[in-house]
């Protein structure tokens, strides 16, 4: 379970999140909506300790995440991040991109990494492309290999910050269908994302951030539906 | 149709003088690079402020010729330390600090260019500073300050001939000696400049070899 109680967190003078509480239970999937510079993606940067918080608290599974004592390294094993840009690792192929961290960081044996890898990367639809170095790798597949590096460490939360905006749109479709596959499965998932549609299908629920503020969250049918607050009615109108 | 008083005794000096050229050269390029490395590493993680100091002297070592550094730290160790110190040690010492110089401001460009969202997704997989060191940032810098640094590493190996002035005997200061003896001045220079060539195109080669190794990625 992920517990975000009353987190603020200010760039300099902005202040991009203006106490936020939510609550994401294991095997839910919640979608983040909203424009840009609405916070979302700083929140989820937040949730794994890349960015620290001024004041208030997330907790993972019970273990604070912002609290001196936490070594997050440690909680980054239980909580996957795929990002906007594509970074794959360019010297390693993509096989070896999906073992670093497995052996480095979870100290798994090279075989045992590479099975586990070559499972992730089949999941995803990479299986062909083992020995091939990212740069010959589309953006799309790009960002499915990111997405099997994430998981190859077993990861108990997945947080997808915006993972199709920097795609062509002919790509976007093969990265959504993965994640599906991986709300169908159960994952517990966080995605920031500009997909209405996909929010609509996949998410339990789905929170519409805005200026910093979660301004509204509620199962899609209800959100999408009928919309309670008018900067989101104004948003959903915007982006329909 | 060519007559010279060249023996086969001369060119072993010769041959002596160039071991000694790459000795030093070895060891200031091995030295310098390690060294460059902790500072380049330093100056980018603990920020121009802080690194102030250190970019200071390493300035002054980037800036003073070669030779004056040579003179003042042979008088600086030896006479007035009074430290039994061999011109081959000081030769060492002052080439190992010139390289070290130049090869922290390479590392720092290396570094830069690795871009922080690469970064980001290896400590975001729960690798540590170090990890992401070592198994991301290094590698990537690598391949962007090789050419640099090749180029470094042959510029000492011919500036390693002002060594002469501590009273090394390498390549260059050995040919003197022959020319001042011989009076064969062109044949001599010749033949010392094919010795640079032949210890310079491996390391330029490998340079080569390595670079296109990396360009699959």
């Amino acid at each position: 379970m992920i517990e975000i109680e009353n987190v603020r967190k200010s760039f300099g003078a902005l202040e991009v999140l203006k106490g936020i509480d939510l609550t994401v239970r294991k095997g839910e999937v919640v979608t983040i909506i909203g424009g840009s510079g609405s916070g979302k993606s700083t929140l989820l940067t937040c949730i794994n300790g890349l960015e620290p918080i001024d004041s208030g608290r997330i907790v993972v599974d019970g273990t604070e995440v912002h609290a001196k004592a936490t070594d997050l390294n440690k909680l980054r094993r239980r909580i996957g991040i795929v990002f906007q840009q594509w970074n794959a690792f360019p010297h390693l192929t993509v096989l070896e991109n999906v073992m670093l961290a497995q052996v480095k960081v979870l100290k798994r044996s090279k075989p045992e990494a590479e099975a586990e890898a070559v499972k992730q990367l089949n999941h995803v639809g990479l299986g062909d492309k083992l020995k091939v170095f990212p740069s010959r790798l589309s953006g799309g597949q790009q960002q499915r290999m990111a997405i099997a590096r994430a998981l190859a460490m077993s990861p108990d939360y997945m947080l997808f910050d915006e993972v199709t905006s920097a795609l062509d749109p002919q790509l976007v479709g093969e990265v959504l269908d993965t994640l599906r596959m991986l709300a169908r499965e159960g994952m517990t998932m966080i995605c920031v994302t500009h997909e209405m549609k996909f929010a609509r299908e996949v998410s339990d629920r789905v929170a519409f951030f805005h200026k910093g503020v979660m301004a509204e969250i509620a199962p899609p049918e209800q959100l999408f539906g009928a919309p309670q607050n008018p900067e989101l009615q104004k948003f959903l109108s915007a982006t329909h | 149709m060519f007559d010279t008083a060249l023996t086969a005794a001369d060119f072993a000096f010769l041959a002596k003088g160039a071991g000694v050229t790459i000795l030093v050269t070895l060891v200031s390029v091995l030295a310098g690079t390690v060294l460059g490395i902790l500072f380049g590493v330093f100056r980018y993680q603990v920020g121009p402020v802080l690194a102030a100091p250190l970019t200071f002297v390493l300035d002054i070592f980037r800036s003073i010729p070669l030779l004056i550094q040579l003179v003042l730290a042979n008088a600086f160790l030896g006479t007035i330390l009074r430290l039994n110190i061999s011109g081959f040690a000081v030769a060492c010492i002052i080439l190992s600090l010139y390289t070290a110089a130049f090869c922290a401001e390479i590392v720092r460009g290396g570094i830069e260019a690795v871009p922080a969202t690469t970064r980001r997704a290896a400590r975001s997989l729960g690798m540590t500073w170090g990890q992401d060191m070592r198994e991301i940032v290094l590698p990537l810098a690598t391949r962007v300050a090789l050419p640099s640094w090749i180029g470094l590493a042959l510029g000492v190996m011919k500036d390693s001939a002002l060594v002469y002035i501590v009273q090394v005997t390498e390549l260059l200061k050995s040919t003197q000696i022959l020319i001042t003896r011989l009076q064969e001045p062109l044949l001599l220079l010749m033949i010392c400049g094919a010795f640079y060539f032949v210890i310079s195109f491996p390391l330029a080669r490998f340079g080569g070899y390595l670079e296109k190794r990396w360009s699959n990625d």
